[in-house]
């Protein structure tokens, strides 16, 4: 029994031993593998894997620089950055989307509308992009969310410099406004400067000047942790901020053409004639800029859009009226250029004009006719059947010649973005767009602003300031100079401009006496001004054409058809500093609807009393 | 009764002259000097994976010392002793189990803890040594190898902490406490047959396995198959630790200066996923040397195991010492990307307190069993 239990023993032993070995030999084989596997990882991928590892910890991030502020010419700010905290969701780092931002409204308030604009957002950007929830956090919402902060992963508040316009509504037309960077955009633009950007301009001066104001991206070097938490910098560039711009533009002579212009439809534009500086630039009824900064949300867009008053419309560069009477002092100089005309010639308007051979009848406004006129009195009077009998005699081609040289038909190059640049028509336009030959008729309709004729209340106010200039044709500008942040002196944006010759200089001044005339007992008698003398031309653009034996009847015609109400104007005429149009949308006469407006504008600018503006329902054109 | 037949090393030709104070003490001086190596790198690993935290330095030490004080504690016990005590300990683990599920603490997403007011306790440690001790109890009353009712039994008494344990859920805790019950059938000379029926067993019941995995659980599977395929979910462990690794290369970035492991990029860097700072600031040498010393450790452990004097203690030590490996295999294979991502420490570095001192316990036993000899000539 014993010798038999230590046989087993011995047995028993060996296989445990034998177990044992096997185990040994199990483990240097297992852990071999191991050693293998390192050797893979360690030796043959080490290359791999340290630029895996450097990839990992230095991230290239760029520092946007602040963009450049707008200054009015007295210095007012109109577009200003002011930070902004947002609270962001990076999607692919939540978990339970919707019970993350039910936690959140518990601590933040979050309206139907921010869920929205988040859903939109969503959808258009990346999942490991942050998406905005709440815009423009409180101070105390911010310490709210910080002291929270930890239960909710993935959210984070950033901040960032974002455009403000403080003036909305008033600078809405001329500066435009800036906007989240959009695909199309993103194609076009230098995508390594914009790198930190979120805003570029999106219209206006903010578009023009996008180059100036925007500046040059930084970036630093960092090191981040897989949170992507910086650690410490290891090289950096820092931005250069936009440069500054100080405007011609005089924020306050802007406030009073918008309130001249009370509700009703219409445009300002004044310019400096001696720079081109505009001076004011409005277009009636505005909007508030701020709301698209961050993105409009689409009730609001909704209704901009569909206002019958087309608030977002940028009427004084881009609405095309025809210039109606407005247009007379231009043909009356082209007359005198061309040799076709003299002040002294007369012509006698019956109250309609017919070409030879055709029955058509041409009439003037005024039906009964103003009898023998010579171009001073067909100014002032502002007689069709004149200018009818010389546009006829002129020809279209030496018509539109000489209109384009004021800049008619063309882009005048102003730096706010979308201007649209009217039509000129011409013989070869007609024949190009058309497919027909040009109709002498048509030369007479063009010769008084109406027909295809179409002109910018920009275009006409460049023409005028020419006009006070004695043929000197600048570009407008809004902006003056732009100033480097830090740099003591802005320096001056350049002017251009180009020079209309005429053979007899003294053209120029028959023009404006004849303009000086109308102001002081023509068409625009009721702005006379005993303080400076102010030149100008009224005007009336048909929106309506009346058929052969119709008369135009204001009571009659429901207002969306009543005549556009037109102004050009300068002063003072020996000086001229402020060169004006001033268009009213279906606010009928010029010199009774337009004019006051000019008038109150001059007056602000040039230091005049108010004018007593004593509306009536006369029809003069 | 003669114990120099069942010697195959007899112990002068390991360290003669120094038997007599050694075995006085109950310690086993090659182990001993070996897990005092490890522990100190591990300490200075620590180090560079916490941030150079001297808090966290000193937690871990007073821990080791706790933990080298119990091992010396325990290797003082008899392994018969510990053999009456085996049924016992089970009962009461297996209790305990229970308990956590019914009433324990959660932590981490898991019930792991009983809570007695003063400590914390978590009952699945003390079955990574109450399994095999009772399996070897089980076993050591017969003659080996065991016959097929013992294993199946060995089996049922192994799932059912194993079982409990995989529901808190804590993957790697219940697959060591597995692996501790293969080991002890495996020593005991299990037929080769029946261990592939119970590996066509397990692979049968993978299905169901599968289905019975948390979501977290499955994902960690999937990633493993095709870790690229979530690089900054599940996937993303598994990537940055072998950046990491393969970053440090063959010579390492050096101590404290691993930019994967400081820039948080790895994530667990100090506890499961510590070997790859070792591998990233050590490189491929450290890690061989680390190897080593743990193949040293574990070929140790199994020539205590060949030489013990009794079935229990040779079974015991076996398996203890096995278990030891696979914590290493698993957690070197885990961050190195050749196994599936379970929560298994790499035995003695990785922070944290309760894993090193069952472990160091584990030790204890491994050396009692060496030392506890029967009077020889006696």
């Amino acid at each position: 029994m014993l010798e038999a239990n230590l046989e087993d023993r011995k047995r028993e032993g060996r296989l445990v031993s034998i177990r044992a070995l096997i185990a040994g030999l199990l483990a240097i084989a297992a852990l071999s593998l191991v050693v293998v596997r390192l050797m893979h990882l360690q030796v043959d991928q080490h290359d791999h894997f340290t630029v895996l590892s450097r990839d990992n910890r230095v991230k290239v991030q760029p520092l946007p620089p602040a963009r450049g502020l707008i200054y009015d010419a007295k210095g007012v700010l109109l577009a200003d950055n002011h930070p902004s905290f947002s609270l962001e969701i990076t999607i692919e780092k939540v978990g339970d989307l919707e019970a993350t931002i039910e936690g959140l409204s518990r601590l933040i308030r979050i309206e139907p509308q921010d869920r929205n604009r988040f859903e939109r957002q969503k959808r258009q950007r990346m999942r490991f992009q942050g998406v905005p929830i709440r815009l423009n956090l409180t101070q105390t919402e911010v310490a709210r969310f910080a002291v929270n902060g930890h239960r909710f992963p993935g959210v984070d508040i950033r901040a960032e410099l974002v455009r403000t316009y403080p003036l909305g509504e008033h600078t809405a037309h001329v500066l435009g406004y800036v906007g989240r960077i959009n695909e199309q955009e993103l194609a076009r633009i230098d995508k390594s400067n914009y790198a930190g950007s979120q805003f570029i301009g999106k219209g206006g001066l903010e578009k023009a000047h996008e180059a100036l104001l925007h500046g040059q991206v930084g970036y630093q070097q960092v090191e981040v942790n897989a949170r992507g938490r910086v650690i410490r910098t290891l090289e950096s560039q820092p931005p250069v901020s936009g440069k500054d711009l100080h405007l011609y533009l005089d924020i306050g002579l802007q406030q009073v053409a918008k309130e001249a212009l009370g509700e009703e439809r219409g445009a300002v534009v004044a310019i400096d004639p001696r720079n081109g500086g505009v001076l004011a630039l409005v277009s009636n009824p505005s909007f508030d800029p701020n709301l698209f900064v961050e993105g409009i949300s689409q009730t609001d867009y909704q209704a901009l859009l569909s206002s019958p008053d087309k608030p977002l419309f940028n009427r004084a560069v881009r609405g095309q009226y025809p210039p109606g009477s407005t247009i007379k002092q231009f043909v009356a100089l082209a007359g005198l250029a061309s040799g076709v005309t003299t002040s002294r010639r007369a012509t006698y308007c019956s109250g309609a004009f017919s070409l030879p051979g055709h029955s058509h009848r041409f009439r003037c406004w005024r039906r009964g006719g103003h009898g023998a006129l010579n171009l001073e009195q067909a100014l002032v009077q502002s007689c069709d059947v004149y200018f009818y009998d010389l546009a006829n005699r002129m020809g279209i081609d030496r018509l539109s010649g000489f209109l384009s040289d004021f800049g008619f038909g063309a882009l005048t190059g102003i730096d706010v973005a979308g201007e649209l640049g009217g039509l000129m028509p011409t013989r070869e336009w007609k024949q190009r767009v058309r497919k027909q030959a040009w109709y002498p008729g048509e030369t007479l309709i063009v010769g008084i602003g109406q027909g295809s004729f179409l002109a910018t209340p920009l275009q006409l106010a460049v023409a005028t300031a020419a006009v006070a200039n004695h043929g000197k044709v600048i570009r407008p500008q809004v902006a003056r100079a732009a100033q480097a942040p830090g740099a003591s002196a802005a320096e001056q944006l350049p002017m251009v401009s180009h020079s209309i010759e005429l053979g007899d200089k003294q053209q120029w001044d028959q023009i404006v006496n004849a303009m000086a005339k109308v102001v002081e007992s023509g068409t625009a008698r009721r702005i006379r001004s005993t303080e400076y003398r102010i030149a100008g031309k009224t005007g009336t653009s048909q929106v309506f054409s009346l058929g052969q034996n119709q008369r135009y009847s204001a009571a009659t015609l429901p207002k969306h058809l009543h005549d556009h109400a037109l102004f050009v104007a300068f002063a003072p005429v020996d000086d001229p500093r402020i060169a004006i149009t001033v268009i009213v949308e279906h606010g009928g006469g010029g010199g009774a609807t337009a004019a006051p407006v000019a008038r109150r504008i001059m007056d602000a600018y040039l230091g005049g009393a108010t004018v007593q503006t004593d509306v009536g329902a006369e029809r003069g054109d | 009764m003669a114990t120099r037949s069942s010697s195959y090393f007899p112990d002068d030709t390991l360290y003669p002259g120094h038997r007599g104070l050694w075995q006085r003490i109950h310690l086993d001086a090659p182990l001993l000097v070996a897990l005092l190596a490890l522990c100190g790198f591990g300490l200075m690993v620590l180090f560079s994976a916490s941030d150079q935290d001297p808090a966290a330095l000193e937690r871990q030490l007073i821990r080791l010392g706790i933990a080298f004080a119990l091992m010396i504690a325990v290797a003082q016990i008899p392994p018969a002793r510990l053999r009456s005590w085996s049924p016992l300990l089970y009962g009461v683990g297996v209790v305990m189990l229970i308990a956590v599920l019914l009433f324990g603490d959660i932590g981490k997403g898991a019930q792991r803890w009983l809570d007695f007011g003063v400590v914390r306790f978590q009952p699945s440690e003390l079955l990574k040594l109450a399994v095999p001790m009772m399996l070897a109890w089980l076993l050591s009353a017969r003659a080996l190898p065991p016959k097929l009712l013992w294993v199946v039994l060995s089996a049922l008494l192994t799932l059912i902490p194993v079982v409990l344990i995989a529901k808190q859920p804590d993957l790697g805790t219940s697959l060591l406490v597995a692996s501790a019950g293969v080991m002890v059938l495996f020593m005991a000379g299990m037929g080769w047959g029946m261990i592939l029926a119970l590996a066509a067993v397990v692979a049968a019941m993978t299905p169901l396995v599968w289905i019975g995995l948390h979501d977290y659980q499955r994902d960690r599977v999937l990633t493993f198959l095709n870790p690229e395929s979530d690089p900054l979910g599940s996937g993303y462990h598994i990537i940055q630790s072998k950046i990491a690794i393969g970053s440090g290369g063959i010579d390492g970035k050096g101590w404290l200066n691993g930019t994967q492991s400081h820039l948080e990029f790895l994530p667990e860097r100090n506890t499961d996923f510590i070997f790859a700072v070792i591998g990233e600031e050590f490189g491929f040498t450290g890690i061989l040397a680390l190897l080593a010393l743990y193949l040293f450790i574990i070929l140790r452990g199994l020539v205590i195991a060949a030489r013990a004097q009794d079935r229990f203690g040779r079974l015991l030590a076996g398996a203890l010492t096995l278990v030891f490996f696979v914590y290493v295999f698993v957690n070197t294979g885990m961050v190195t990307g050749l196994l599936p991502v379970v929560g298994v420490p790499l035995p003695l570095i990785s922070y944290g307190g309760t894993s090193m001192v069952t472990l160091m316990a584990g030790f204890g036993i491994i050396m009692g069993v060496h030392t506890h000899r029967l009077r020889s000539r006696g």
